[in-house]
């Protein structure tokens, strides 16, 4: 059944959230970053499978090796977040379903976010030593 | 959620055919699709052999010539014939244009398809429902807000300034851009959609006007304005040649100036 709101009233909706440019600005600022970690990421592998393991560990010892290694896995999984976060608004509408999405997909880029970067820290703190 | 196929009432079948008058030289052939939305019928293509040397060389005429000789079932919306009132906005060969202005000869191959602006609930035939479109753009307040005083003459503006009107005061709001836009398809219930925020520049930018801080307030939402990711069908579209997706881009670049 139509209902009687007016074109207009629906054209208005809920009004504006105030928000949206910090999600833009996020996305650009992220994707301009991951353009030299990526490349010295390309690089750092095909350096690192010509080593064996003690190599490896010695490499991610370095600050600036984990550090950038670090920053490449974090601003990776936020950028996937806010990307990913623009598909499920494009395409889900129903409610529920959305809610679900959006939370699985926050909690999925944490959770493996945490994880790589725990794992870079406890190698380069540790030395690889269990 | 996005629909990959369309509802079972609303799966278009094969229509009528009507032949071209005996004795005709050439002959185009237009494929139209016709709806009536109160009947209990599914929508069907209808085919028309056009006599070309009968008709004028635009798809309205075409249409105009179907509906007065072959078909006067036919339902379309024209006024002005010469891309000045955007009535006759339609999907003609795949794209988004005007009847008025878009030759049936530049169409290629031995069929022309007309269907109604993608995407919009249909009224009868190639007319849609632009309710919710006019709506939209009466959103933006498609007008000049002002504070000060009103001046003893007009509201003055440099050449300069009124410069950056151009490319943007053109639009005649036939909706070939909006209803081009696959963000506009998926959420067209709260995207504006590319034509009315070319209209929202339009305003943005006009020197004269005192509510811009206003107008980007009502703006920035992740849907009104932020599902433009620059897929440029609106830009590819317009029959006037103007570039909405331009205009978004510069309400989000004013977006970003308000805060860096």
């Amino acid at each position: 059944m139509a209902d009687f709101r007016t074109p207009f009233s629906r054209a208005q909706g809920l009004g504006a959230a105030g928000h949206g440019v910090g999600h833009w600005i996020t996305e650009r600022v992220t994707s301009i970053a991951l353009i030299p970690l990526v490349l010295w990421g390309v690089f750092a592998v095909l350096r690192l499978a010509r080593s064996d393991y003690d190599m490896a560990v010695a490499w991610l010892a370095s600050p600036i090796n984990a550090v950038l290694l670090a920053l490449l896995t974090v601003i990776s999984f936020m950028h996937m977040n806010s990307g990913m976060r623009v598909v499920i608004e494009d395409y889900i509408h129903r409610k529920i379903t959305k809610a679900a999405l959006l939370l699985l997909n926050l909690f999925v880029c944490a959770l493996f976010g945490a994880l790589a970067l725990f794992s870079i820290l406890k190698v380069a703190l540790s030395g690889g030593a269990y | 959620m996005v629909e990959l196929a369309l509802p079972k009432n609303s799966r278009v079948q094969k229509g009528r055919h009507h032949p071209a008058p005996a004795g005709a030289k050439s002959v185009k052939t237009f494929k139209v699709y016709r709806y009536d939305p109160e009947g209990t019928e599914n929508p069907r293509w209808d085919t028309y052999d056009v006599d070309t040397d009968a008709c004028g060389p635009m798809v309205l005429d075409a249409l105009i010539h179907i509906k007065n000789t072959m078909d006067p079932t036919l339902a379309f919306r024209r006024s002005c014939r010469e891309g000045v009132c955007g009535s006759c906005a339609m999907n003609i060969g795949g794209r988004n244009t005007l009847a008025c202005t878009h030759g049936w000869e530049e169409v290629p191959g031995q069929t022309c398809t007309i269907s109604p602006l993608p995407h919009m609930p249909v009224v009868k035939d190639l007319v849609p429902d632009m309710t919710m479109f006019y709506a939209q753009y009466a959103s933006i307040e498609p007008w000049l807000h002002t504070k000060t005083p009103e001046p003893q003459g007009e509201w003055l503006q440099t050449p300069e300034d009124r410069e950056k009107l151009d490319g943007l005061y053109e639009c005649i709001l036939c909706a070939c851009c909006t209803t081009s836009c696959p963000s506009y398809w998926w959420n067209g219930d709260k995207y504006l959609g590319p034509a009315a925020l070319l209209h929202a520049y339009r305003w943005l930018i006009d020197s004269r006007d005192e509510a811009t801080g206003e107008r980007l307030d009502d703006l920035e939402d992740p849907f009104k304005l932020y599902r433009c990711h620059t897929i440029m069908n609106c830009a590819q579209v317009c029959p006037k040649g103007l570039n909405p997706a331009k205009a978004i881009a510069e309400v989000k670049k004013m977006l970003v100036d308000r805060v860096v």
